[in-house]
């Protein structure tokens, strides 16, 4: 196995799922069995020497999540504790973990054993998106696979522990990958966030201790078990361990997939992807998708982790680039991203509910060309009042902030420019 | 039209193994799709009122995701991304094609009903952009080239 590209090293081109017997004989499910003779603790631990940030898209560090969990013998009552797997990838941009779970099922099935033993957990649940059906399928036929082999179920490996994966496939609605929305929609309702605290993992599906893990976060676990948290820092060139499954799409020549240390510059991922397509110049790009503000030139050469990405001023989010050259409209990516935010919005908040239409509307009106400068300065002030983190239940309509609040900060005079007549690079010959 | 036994079974065995009537609001709903394409008024209170709950709680859940569908659609739902990625490359050339070949904006259906028109973003092609989800299996379909819509086109049922 290519130890450098351990999340993706044993991925078939076509994507097609390894069966048990292959999946075996590169190695699979021998982390399964190093971390069940260990003890629950013993695991966690060991992830968080790893220093893995959950790779959602807030990079909160895995093994944190996991120590809220309570052991099953401290719950007040009876009940399991819950791991959820969020495969509801729905950030525009993203499309890592549509491969991951396409393309290596029984990696991820790997690191929900593990994730799940180190949490207590007995139930766990793979959200999907409703459109991704070849991994609803893949993934389901390998959990078949697993569990005939005594690999997963009832009393795994002859250990004692037992889990139950099921996969459940979500509806459609951005929202349902926000956590508590999330848990909300796996109880069958509207997917409307919940306000924190309680946490997940005091109070989360059915009342129950629940963890959520983005799938990517859960395809890197087996790996740290297998190797040992030190190999998996040294993967990384920054404090934030392993390799990274960066994306990279918009105006690029060869957009797609790379894995890469933790902390690669932006500079590299885009050489790598054959470079900026359009004129050849970058004008701007978001560093994780939609819901991330736009960084400039100067930032080609920031490491791409959660910290460094942040003191750049921006977010590393999903770490699925969109890149921008300078033939292309920052406002209409950001007018297109409004757009799908406001439509989205599951409408419980307010200022989310009423402000990201009204910026989609202004923004809209930029690109026609029917804006007034008042307008302006309302997108200004509902960049001012809505970024803020805590004036709404969850984080939705901050992330919507992201591109808004830069746009508005590094792209000044060409939105002014898009009061005299709509777009000047759509006016352009 | 009476619901049919199959599907009543169905809910049925979903209220059993999801925790209950509310935790298979959702299930019953895609149950539902799957077998008629979308979900009717009178559907959706029968299979309310084998659930017991009321169909406005029920039109809660239908209306909040947008791939439970409650008006008809057509045979085949063309899903195309309206997102960055995919207007970065194309996307709005694509939904002008598909007006000027099929008739149909955003949100239509062609008169034959073969065909519906919804935009989604991000479908999580942003790497084949401009993208598309089409058809009951959902198929990723990109880049989208004008050549590549007639085919679709022609090969749908």
């Amino acid at each position: 196995m290519t130890t450098d590209l351990p999340l993706t090293g044993r991925a078939r081109p076509d994507r097609v799922p390894h069966s048990l017997p292959e999946w075996r004989a590169l190695g699979g499910y021998q982390a399964v069995e190093r971390a069940l003779a260990l003890t629950p603790l013993q695991v966690l631990d060991t992830v968080d020497a790893a220093a893995l940030n959950g790779r959602g898209g807030a990079g909160f560090p895995a093994a944190r999540k996991w120590r809220f969990m309570p052991a099953a013998a401290d719950a007040v009552s009876p009940g399991p504790n819950y791991l959820i797997v969020n495969g509801d990838e729905m950030e525009p941009g993203a499309f890592k973990d549509r491969f991951l779970l396409e393309a290596l099922p029984h990696q991820l099935i790997e690191g929900t054993i593990i994730a799940g033993f180190a949490t207590h957990a007995t139930e766990a649940i793979v959200l999907i998106r409703d459109d991704y059906r070849a991994a609803i399928a893949g993934l389901t036929r390998a959990i078949a696979e697993a569990e005939a082999a005594g690999l997963l179920g009832d009393n795994i490996l002859n250990t004692g522990y037992s889990l139950h994966i099921r996969v459940h496939p979500s509806a459609g609605r951005y929202i349902v990958g926000e956590e508590t929305a999330l848990i909300a929609a796996l109880e069958g309702g509207r997917a409307m966030p919940r306000k924190r605290p309680p946490f997940p993992a005091q109070s989360g599906l059915w009342g129950r201790p629940t963890t959520v893990n983005n799938v990517e976060t859960i395809s890197h676990v087996p790996h740290i078990l297998a190797h040992g948290a030190q190999w998996f820092r040294a993967l990384s060139r920054t404090e934030e361990g392993g390799t990274k499954l960066y994306g990279l799409s918009g105006r690029v020549n060869r957009p797609g997939l790379i894995e890469a240390p933790m902390g690669t510059t932006a500079r590299e991922l885009i050489d790598r992807a054959g470079g900026v397509s359009g004129n050849g110049r970058l004008l701007c790009f978001q560093p994780g998708g939609g819901a991330t503000g736009f960084l400039g030139p100067e930032a080609l050469d920031v490491p791409m982790d959660f910290g460094h990405v942040a003191k750049a001023g921006s977010m590393l989010g999903t770490g699925t680039l969109i890149v921008l050259d300078e033939t292309a409209c920052p406002v209409e990516v950001t007018a297109r991203h409004m757009a799908y935010y406001a439509r989205e919005s599951c409408g419980w908040c307010v200022p989310c509910r009423e402000g990201l239409p009204w910026a989609a509307r202004i923004l809209h009106a930029l690109e026609e060309g029917t804006a007034r400068r008042e307008d302006l300065q309302a997108l200004h002030d509902i960049a001012r009042e809505a970024s803020p983190r805590g004036r709404s239940f969850c984080d939705l309509m901050g992330g919507a902030m992201g591109p808004l609040a830069s746009l508005l900060s590094r792209f000044g005079d060409l939105v002014d420019d898009h009061l005299h007549g709509g777009c000047p690079r759509r006016r352009a010959p | 039209m009476t619901l049919p036994a199959d599907l009543e079974t169905r809910i049925r065995h979903l209220v059993a193994h999801e925790g209950g009537p509310r935790a298979a609001m959702l299930e019953t709903l895609r149950s539902v799709q799957a077998a008629e394409g979308w979900v009717s008024d009178e559907r959706l209170a029968q299979v309310a009122a084998v659930l017991g709950v009321t169909p406005a709680e029920l039109d809660g859940v239908a209306s909040f995701y947008s791939l439970i569908f409650r008006r008809p659609v057509g045979r085949t739902v063309i899903l195309l991304c309206d997102g960055a990625s995919c207007g970065l490359n194309g996307a709005d050339a694509i939904r002008d094609a598909i007006r000027d070949r099929l008739g149909i904006g955003y949100g239509q259906t062609t008169p034959d009903g073969r065909f519906t028109l919804i935009n989604s973003a991000c479908v999580g092609g942003c790497d084949r952009a401009p993208a598309a989800v089409v058809g009951p299996d959902r198929t990723l379909v990109g880049p989208l080239t004008p050549a590549l819509l007639e085919e679709l086109i022609g090969g749908a049922p």
